[in-house]
Parts: structure tokens; sequence; C-alpha cells
């Protein structure tokens, strides 16, 4: 069988007296798409900063493509190839909106990929818009980041970890904060990148849309590991549906 | 020897941490750094030294009326200065930076260079055990070690302490619970400039009162406040110990102008080994970033 | 029900300029090239003015220039989110390191002089190197401590000539290079600066004051990039400190004064933060001022204060960002909705 991609060892992390990350543990397929859901204040974010070096594990380990990434500042865990979105967005609102992927598309991991100087960044950053569903030939892609709509944010953010080819993207609650015409846009650019050969997490409270597309799921509450497996059989747990629902309406 | 390195090494600390108090108690508050202390310092001991000498009112009505001046002077700036520029560091820090300097080039253009003093509280002197310390420095320590057990107190034990320390702790929680952060905050500076002056009226009596002294005591507030650690009272407090008998161990044993490099040394070591603070929380990178 | 609405909109030259239409004819030529060109023939033709104004004059140029350098150090400090409230501390560095390397070395000034940025800087951005990993409130509180502490220090040991400073230092050759020197260096300085922002680099760098965590998040090492910048911006500083101890022949505390600090502080935020030209123009506006209200004392620096605060908490936008408004934009006033 193939090494898993992501391998996640025990994570824990507290934070005062709570524990937002209590022993966590999953492996992650190359090539799968993985949902994370459960209520709020379940540790789903929290899982992920430990993933991506935000935030430092108490304890645990986290293995990307066979090698320990535990303890890794998060800039040199986006150069070894995961990239991840943000629930809170934040562009950088001054600069116009093609010129925030000036600053992915400046990093180590781009530059060697794409070996040295490779012509302008702007044009790439243009592009990079356009496949997140920036019509090509509008202004928009011009106009300052701080003038968009949360909708075009959320692809921004979107097109911020594609600039960085990743193996790996985690999308935390792209969703939210969508209406239900974007999400339908958005959508099958996601299968497309799925199709294109990446790996890829994501965090959703939609879980309509997000059950049509993930292989596998997994479902955290209170920091814990409650299930894991393919949505057909999450939707059937009792112990899901309690999590969410709480007690009495089960 | 032993004795008189004790209790004066004693006595600085005490001094050092009144000076630090008020600054480590306004940004742990209200996340200002108060860069016009030494200027509200200045300001005090020449307020309270005016209404002594020139008006002649008694000085207990002097230390009073000063004491609130300042209070209220720092409320003032908050009012109408960073209330305005709340959250951007750059505004907030040029702000209070510009008021400070403001106030003791004022004075120092008007002349007040350095022949004034304060009286001290107690006159004579007593010895222990070989060391003869005299009565004003008994006081000051005394008075710091007070102040400091009515502050813990204020803060643990009262409704507008506990809400201090709330908003120290988290704001927006707060603010859902109802405490005013803008008003808590503007108390929070009011507090730390008034234990400016007390400290200014405690300690100048052993020197004068020059312009130069506000710098001194903003240099001396924002090392103690980085090797303690920003926010932290205890941390205050073990940063001014450590100070303190840091300095006077280096008078003592190699020569007395050399207590300007401790500062200078402690700062570089805590920055190279821990950069938030002996007792700073070191944030995680989420909410530091 | 009738309503107006003021609305800014690019003036059609600035819009014709865009790309290579900027060549299409001389009117669009020279709307771009004289709002550059005027300044730099302006200042090279000053110190030629030498004849006409008088020797006092041209000792208060180089006084501007060097709070001129200190500015754009500081705007390009401000452009990556870090505020300095001691750029006083790279001048000073600049101005003891070129001292010793004269006095116990004996170099021309015109090798000391790069020999002492470099280095300077060097020392510069490894001292200020574990503080940008902190919060901005620590960096601004270090670089106003350490030149203060740095003068006290060199004041109670007596090193490196203590109060009393180091005199006697080697002056510059000759005369056009004691003019020549930190106008060309600041004319460089001014539109290297602002070449440096416009490139992909300097996007990376203002990134890094709209957002650290988002430039993180793109695999950018941040704290590395601010430790460049600190350095660059040093070289600013150290350069002009160097050059002013060998045009004064003379180094003290006062290299360390926190005079040096406030005044490009002002400079710029009169001037406008973040557009390098605003911080020039605010130098050449306070400096000179500064001369003719000499008579004041200590009062002028209140007054700086005073201005400080207005507008940081009033006017946050700065001259120049409005002369630059005013020249690309106009204003008009709209009705908006319908006469009943």
């Amino acid at each position: 069988m193939k090494e898993p991609i992501l391998r996640v060892t025990n994570l824990s992390k507290k934070f005062g007296g709570v524990k937002a990350v209590d022993g966590i543990s999953f492996d992650l397929e190359e090539k799968a798409l993985l949902g994370i859901i459960g209520p709020n204040g379940s540790g789903k974010t929290t899982l992920v900063n430990l993933i991506t070096g935000f935030v430092r594990p108490d304890s645990g380990k986290v293995f990307f493509k066979g090698r320990e990434i535990t303890r890794f500042m998060p800039y040199r865990i986006v150069n070894s190839g995961i990239a991840r979105t943000f629930q809170m967005v934040r562009p950088l609102y001054k600069l116009p909106t093609f010129k925030n992927l000036i600053v992915p598309l400046y990093s180590p991991r781009v530059k060697k990929l794409r070996g040295g100087k490779y012509g302008e960044r702007d044009e790439v950053a243009v592009d990079l818009l356009e496949e997140v569903g920036f019509e090509r030939d509008s202004f928009v892609p011009y106009k300052v980041a701080s003038t968009l709509p949360h909708g075009y944010l959320k692809r921004l953010e979107l097109a911020r970890c594609l600039a960085v080819r990743p193996d790996l993207i985690i999308l935390d609650e792209l969703f939210s904060g969508m209406s239900l015409s974007e999400v339908a846009s958005t959508l099958p650019i996601i299968e497309k990148i799925k199709e294109e050969g990446k790996t890829l997490i994501m965090i959703e409270h939609r879980l309509r849309e997000l059950f049509r597309i993930v292989d596998r799921v997994l479902v955290l509450n209170f920091g814990k590991k409650i299930d894991e497996g393919s949505p057909q059989e999450i939707k059937n747990n009792e112990e899901v549906k309690k999590a969410y629902l709480g007690t009495e309406v089960v | 020897m032993v004795l008189s390195i004790l209790i004066y090494g004693g006595l600085n600390s005490i001094i050092l941490a009144l000076i630090a108090l008020g600054f480590s108690l306004t940004i742990g508050i209200s996340g200002v750094a108060n860069l016009a202390h030494g200027g509200f310092y200045v300001f005090a001991g020449l307020l309270t030294w005016m209404l002594f000498d020139s008006l002649g009112l008694p000085y207990f009505i002097a230390i009073l009326l000063s004491v609130v001046a300042t209070g209220l002077l720092g409320a003032l700036m908050y009012w109408v200065v960073l209330l305005r520029v709340r959250g951007i560091v750059l505004s907030e820090v040029i702000a209070t930076l510009a008021i400070g300097i403001a106030i003791l080039e004022f004075f120092r253009w008007k002349g007040f260079v350095h022949y004034y003093g304060l009286p001290y509280f107690v006159e004579g002197s007593i010895e222990i055990a070989g060391v003869t310390i005299d009565y004003h420095r008994l006081s000051i320590i005394g008075i710091g070690l007070l102040l400091m057990f009515l502050l813990w107190l204020f803060t643990h034990h009262t409704k507008i302490g506990l809400a201090f320390r709330a908003i120290a702790q988290e704001e927006y929680t707060s603010l859902s619970f109802g405490i005013k952060s803008d008003w808590i905050a503007m108390l929070g500076v009011a507090f730390g400039s008034a234990l400016a002056a007390i400290a200014a009226i405690t300690i100048l009596p052993l020197g004068t009162i020059s312009i130069g002294v506000g710098y001194e005591v903003l240099l001396i507030a924002m090392a103690v406040a980085v090797v303690g650690g920003l926010g932290s009272t205890l941390g205050t407090l073990v940063a001014s110990l450590i100070l303190g008998y840091a300095q006077v161990i280096t008078a003592t044993f190699l020569a007395p102008h050399w207590m300007m490099v401790v500062y200078l040394v402690a700062i570089i070591v805590v920055l190279a080994i821990k950069p938030s603070g002996l007792l700073g929380k070191f944030k995680e990178l989420e909410e530091r970033v | 029900m009738v309503s107006y609405r003021r609305e800014r909109l690019d003036r059609g030259i600035k819009a014709r300029c865009n790309g290579i239409f900027a060549l299409s004819s001389y009117r669009e030529i020279l709307y771009l090239l004289l709002p550059r060109a005027i300044p730099v023939v302006f200042l090279l033709i000053l110190p030629l003015l030498k004849g006409v104004v008088g020797l006092y004059w041209e000792k208060v140029l180089v006084i501007t220039c060097i709070i001129a350098f200190l500015s754009l150090s500081w705007d390009l400090l401000a452009s990556v989110g870090l505020v300095s409230l001691g750029q006083a501390l790279f001048f000073g560095i600049g101005a003891y390191f070129v001292a010793f390397l004269d006095n116990t070395l004996g170099w021309p000034p015109l090798f000391t002089i790069p020999l002492a940025t470099l280095t300077g800087a060097f020392f510069s951005a490894f001292l200020l190197s574990p503080i940008v990993r902190l919060r901005g409130i620590y960096f601004a509180m270090i670089t106003l401590a350490l030149p203060l502490l740095f003068a006290r220090i060199i004041e109670a040991t007596g090193i490196l000539g203590g109060t009393e400073g180091l005199t006697g230092l080697s002056p510059l050759p000759n005369i056009w290079i004691e003019f020549y020197m930190p106008i060309i260096g600041l004319i460089v300085c001014l539109f290297g600066f602002r070449r440096l922002i416009n490139t992909d680099y300097g996007v990376v760098l203002q990134g890094l004051r709209d957002s650290d965590r988002t430039v993180m998040a793109g695999g950018i090492n941040i704290y590395w990039y601010k430790i460049q910048v600190v350095f660059i911006s040093a070289l600013a500083g150290t350069f002009i400190g160097a050059f002013s101890t060998h045009y004064y022949q003379f180094v003290g505390m006062s290299a360390f004064a926190i005079d040096l600090s406030i005044l490009p502080l002002t400079s710029a935020i009169l001037g406008g933060v973040g557009t390098f030209a605003g911080a020039t123009l605010g130098a050449f506006i306070l400096v000179p001022m500064s001369e003719i209200f000499r008579a004041f004392g200590t009062l002028r620096v209140v007054f700086y204060c005073i201005i400080l605060v207005v507008f940081v908490v009033a006017l946050p936008e700065g001259i120049f960002h409005y002369l630059q408004r005013k020249y690309h934009q106009f204003e008009r006033v709209v009705t908006v909705g319908t006469k009943e």
C-alpha cells in the first residue's frame, strides 16, 4: 500500500484550561478528498493550525510525504507543499487583487519549481485568478482588495493556495459566507483541482455540498475524533448526529 | 558590606519597580505603551514643587493634587488622542512619545532645568546593623511594597480591578459582558499616569528635578518592561529585582558609571534568550502575527 | 430628492499615460517626467548657489540632507510595518564606526565612509534581528531605548571620546564632494527606494505591512525579509552618519540625540508615510523652517511634537499624498437622484 501523503499521530493542544485538540490521529491518502466536520469549537481550525505550523502542538507528530514537519515554521511547511486558506480572510487590503498573488509567487517553492526567473508574475497572477472564477476581461482583478465582496475574497484565498503549486490544500470553511450560486460555481473548480492530482482537506459546515464530493469524512467533537469513514457511514452514525444536534433531539 | 548591598540593592529595586509599575499597568490593561511616562513623571514633580513652593500649599495637599492632576492628564490624553487611533500601533506609539517629549521640552524651554528639589517625607536616618539608611529611603521601600500590595488587592478583589484583568486578557469577550473597554482602557492610562506621579513624588526627593530625569525614567520603564515581559506585573517585579541588584553590585565592585551598561546587557541577553521577556507570555504565532 | 456626491476621477492625461502610451506625445512625457525631473535638477543646482545665499544656508542644506536620509530610512521601515522611534541609532552607529576607523586606522575618508556604512548596517541589523519576531511595539521601544542607552554609556564610561567626543578627524577631500555626496546619495536613495517598493520584492514588503500572516502563508520567511529591510534602511542611516562625521570632523554623544529621531519622524509623517518623496519633502520643509525659527530654541521641538500628534490623529494622509492626489485626480460634484 502506498505511503499516506499526510500522517497525523496523537496531536494535542491545550489553550489555558481548554483541550482544543485531544490526541487526534489519522492518515490521508494521496489524491484523496478528506472532509473534516464537527460542531463549532470542536477543534477543526486548531487541528489545521497544528498541521500547518501556525500553532505549536503540546504533543504528537505530523508527517508529510514521509518527512516529519511537526514543529516547522509555517513558511517552511508551505514550501514543502501544503497550502491552506483562512477562515478569517485577511487579504493584502491596500494592494490590487492580482498583486496579492505576487507574494506566494515570490516564494522559494515557486522559484524552484519554475526554475529561476520566468517572466511576468503579473501575468501568472491574472491567469490564476481566472482559474478560480474571476472573469478575465473584467476589471475586477485590478481593483484594490479592500473593495472586493466576500465571495471574491474567498476565491482569492483559493487562488493564493494554488499559486504556491501545493501538493496538499487545506480549505478551512471556504464556503462560509458564500451564496448558493457562488458555492455552485466554486465546486467544479475544486473538482478540477482534485482531478489534477492534488490532495485536499476541506473543513465545512455545509454538509450537503461537502458530502457530494468527498471520499472520506473525519468527525471531531470536543477536540477528539469521534468517527471516520465514508460519507454514507457518517450520515448514519448516531453519535455524529448527537454531536451536531444535541441529545434531546436525537 | 553584604548587608549594605542587600539593603541598597533592595532599595534600588523598589525604585525601579515604582517607576516601571505605571508603565507596565498601562500597557497590560489598555494595550498602549505610554511613552509619555517620563513626561508625566517630571510633570508631577514640577507641579508638586510649584504648588508647594510657589503657592505655599501644605505638602500633603500638593501631593494629592499632583497625583490627581497627572491621572487626569493621562485620561485626557487617552480621550483626546488615543481613542481616535486605538489599535493602530504606529499612531499610538508616535502620539504618546510626541506628547511626552512635548511636555519635557516645554519645561526645558521654560527654564525648569535643574534647581528644584522636593523635600523628604521625614528627615533623619537610622542605623541597621552597621548600615546607615535615612528614613526617606526606608519610606520608599515601605511605600513601594504597600503600593504593590494594594495594586494586587485592587486587581484581584474589586470590580474595576477585575474588569482591568478581563480587558487585558480578552477584550472582545469582556465587551460582551458589558464591560466598557474604552472606559476601562482610559482608566488604565489614568491609573498608570497617577502611579507615575506617585513614583515621582516618592523618588525625586533623592535628587533634583531635571529634564534628563524624564528621559531616564522612560528608559528605565522600557528596560524593566522588556526584561520582565510587557504587561506582566510579576514580571515587572522580578525584572526590577534583577536589574536593581545587578546595578548595585556593579556599582560596588566595578564603578558607579557602569550601572547604565547593566540595562543594555540585560536587554540584549533577554532579547537573545527569551525575547518576550522573562515572564512574558510567548504568544502562539496565530495570535502573534 | 436631489442630493450631491463628490467623486474623484483620474485626470484624462493620467489615463492616457497607461503603459506604452506614456510615450505617445510630449504632453504625456512631460506630465510624467517633470515631477521627477524638477526636484532632481533643483537639488543638483542648490550647492552651486553657494555664492548667492551664503555659506550658512549651504550648511543648512547639508543638515536637511541628513534629516532627509533618516526620513527615507524611516519610511522604508514603515513600509514594512516596522515603526522606528530611533533613527539616531543608525546615524550614531555610522558616525562612531567611521570615527573609530579614522582615529585608529587613519584610512582616507572615501574609503572609511563606505566601510563604516556597510559594517554599521550589518551591526544594526544584527542588533535588531531578534526583535523583528515580536510585536511591533517592541521594535518601537527598543529603537527608542538603544540610542538613549548608547549615549549614556558613552557618557558614563568615557569610551570613544566620552562627553567631549572625538575631534580633529579627517575632512573630506574637497568642497564639491562635501556637497554632492549627500545630494547625489539622496537622489539615489529616494528614487532607489521608490523603485524598490514597486518591484515584486516591494510588493512582498508591502504585504508584510498589511498582513504578516497572509505573507507567511504564502511561503515567505517574513522574519528574514524584515531583517533585510532593516539592513537596507540602516545603510541609509549609517551612510549619512559616517558622512556627517567627516563633514563636521567631529563625533560626540549628540550623534545619538533624540532630535535625530524626532525630526525625521515628523518629516515623514508631515510629508506622507509610504511615499518616500513625502519624507524628503517634509525634511525640506521642516529643517529650513527650523533654522529660521532658531531663536525659539527648544520650543521648536515642542512644535514638532504638536505637528506629529495633529497629523497622526487628524491628517494621516500627509502633504505628499494630497499633492499626488491633486495632480492625478480631479474632483467634481455629481447630483444623485432625480429632481422632483
